[in-house]
């Protein structure tokens, strides 16, 4: 057991290693956050109406948008492990090799963490001012948290199968874009109805809606717990997917 | 025995890469399957490093077990694959402490270690480089230093110096002799005649999944006759005549004709001599040993295997 995690920490240093040496990776967690949060607060932000300050509504879109890049990095960085010689070298040592999805999808969470705080940061010297308090604080954090740990989990999955790093990226899409179909950058009333559909049953727009009402009171109603069940339930699903494709990519 | 295998079997689909396969390993020798690409020697060495499941046969790797035991196996062994799995974006020692820490060296004894293999394997200079900026030659070396961390009593390598330069294989095959001295034992698959030929104790030559051939260099040498005579001419015309007189094997394209020999300087004299009497005289005359390029063309030929 004590072996299991001394493991899974040594994978754990290396993936965040790696992730910080990876030019790619670290444009990724660094430079498309801010690129976005420019991006949205001063070119589309002003011909969305919103009924609030743009920054205001915009924050946690951001941060979900950004956590689906990171999602992708995540899926090709274990696509990369499982069809280059490593997989085969852990597998041949006696440990747990799985270790090397935990330590991808920890990493992941490590650099979504710096991600959010940067689109934080940066949203504030433009402009942005929470309202929340100390505990709404910790709350939209820990919702964000297991959310990021969900995502991370579905992405390690996809890459355990993708037969490439490309094939990773392209599974891995629907991440990008699901974001636009939410209530993350424009509000969903203001979508044709089907989409207004499609917006309204998607995991993130109530993760949205929870994180913008802790941060700037806006009201969450409902969207808190189905936030938080849509929260737990992925992390569930996307841990035993994970698991079985795993299994099914190491046995042939 | 080290390792033993009997019966051996794995199919792909409805195609069969390995058809019922024996081979047994001598512990403290080294071992080379020999085969040209395809022949199913890399499904060889993941079944026997416990990657692969095989559909039937009797395993068994120190003793344990590859199927019902692959985690003791796995604490005995170690891969070191066709494609060097090292981390590029690590330094050398970084992927060499990785390796000891998931051993359970600790974290002092895995810096040792690495420390001690990184002086073996001549990384000294380029340790805390990162490995993208590594030569062929020097990854291969890592790669082979991280399969040592834990000293392990078999080692499996998979086409060990495909892709080097000739000095880097020197190096490689310097490496590997050293470990033989260890009392390590060395499973390596190889494409080239002469790394087996040079490194291995025994040689098995596998084509389409069966065995072709197994023995020492020797025997297997042995099995395509002794030394022969290469006579060189001018025109296919000499050519002709020398072979109506001497018999042999002619290669027209070539224009050499081959005749047996004992390799000593009076058959080469009478051979000689009885050219001269015919009127021809050959441009080139060089004597020849059977190499195991010999013995590889001829059994994968019967086999209809394309070399």
């Amino acid at each position: 057991m004590s072996y299991a995690i001394s493991d899974s920490m040594t994978m754990i240093g290396r993936s965040i290693r790696l992730g910080r040496r990876k030019v790619d990776t670290l444009i990724m967690s660094v430079v498309l956050p801010l690129l976005m949060m420019t991006l949205f607060v001063y070119v589309f932000g002003g011909a969305i109406d919103t009924g609030t300050e743009y920054i205001n509504y915009v924050v946690p879109g951001i941060i979900l948008l950004c956590t689906g890049y990171g999602a992708a990095s995540t899926a090709m960085s274990v696509a990369d492990d499982m069809n280059s010689g490593m997989i085969d070298r852990l597998r041949s040592m006696p440990i747990r090799s799985f270790a090397v999805l935990t330590g991808h999808v920890t990493a992941s969470v490590v650099r979504n963490a710096l991600s959010t705080t940067i689109v934080v940061g940066a949203a504030i010297a433009m402009g942005f001012r929470p309202s929340a308090s100390l505990v709404e604080g910790v709350a939209a954090a820990g919702l964000l948290l297991l959310y990021v740990l969900a995502l991370s989990w579905l992405a390690a999955g996809l890459g355990a199968i993708a037969r490439s790093v490309e094939s990773a990226s392209a599974l891995s899409f629907f991440m990008l874009f699901m974001p636009y179909l939410s209530s993350a950058f424009v509000p969903p009333d203001t979508m044709p109805s089907f989409l207004r559909g499609i917006s309204r049953h998607q995991p993130i727009t109530p993760v949205i809606e929870t994180v913008r009402g802790l941060l700037t009171g806006t009201p969450i109603v409902d969207q808190g717990w189905i936030a938080l069940a849509w929260s737990v339930g992925l992390l569930i699903a996307s841990f035993v997917l994970a698991t079985a494709l795993y299994r099914r990519r190491i046995s042939d | 025995m080290i390792v033993e295998a009997t019966g051996l079997r794995k199919a792909y689909g409805s195609t069969a890469v390995l058809d019922g396969m024996d081979l047994e390993v001598a512990e403290g020798s080294v071992f080379a399957l020999l085969g040209p690409n395809g022949a199913g020697k890399t499904t060889v060495v993941r079944i026997l490093s416990t990657l692969t499941r095989p559909d039937g046969g009797e395993l068994r790797v120190a003793g344990f077990d590859v199927v019902r035991e692959p985690a003791k196996v796995r604490g005995v062994i170690s891969l070191t694959g066709q494609y060097a799995a090292v981390d590029d974006e690590q330094t050398g020692r970084e992927n060499l402490v990785m390796v000891g820490r998931l051993m359970h060296l600790g974290r002092s004894g895995a810096k040792a270690r690495a420390a001690e293999l990184l002086e073996r394997f001549d990384l000294v200079d380029a340790a805390d480089r990162r490995v993208k900026t590594y030569s062929g030659g020097m990854r291969r070396r890592l790669d082979l230093g991280m399969s040592l961390v834990a000293a392990p009593r078999v080692i499996f390598l998979d086409e060990p110096t495909t892709g080097l330069d000739p000095a880097s294989r020197t190096t490689m095959w310097d490496a590997i002799r050293d470990l033989v001295r260890t009392g390590t034992t060395i499973f390596l698959t190889t494409q080239y005649l002469e790394e087996a030929d040079r490194l291995a104790d025994r040689i098995m030559v596998l084509g389409k999944g069966k065995v072709a051939a197994h023995g020492t260099a020797d025997d297997l040498k042995a099995r395509v006759g002794g030394e022969r005579l290469d006579l060189r001419f001018a025109s296919a015309a000499d050519l002709d005549v020398a072979a109506t007189r001497l018999g042999g094997f002619t290669d027209r394209e070539r224009l050499v004709l081959s005749v047996p020999s004992d390799g000593t300087a009076a058959h080469v004299h009478s051979v000689l001599d009885d050219l001269r009497a015919a009127a021809v005289v050959p441009a080139r005359v060089s004597s020849h040993r059977p190499t195991l390029d010999d013995v590889f063309l001829a059994l994968t030929a019967r086999e209809g295997v394309p070399a």
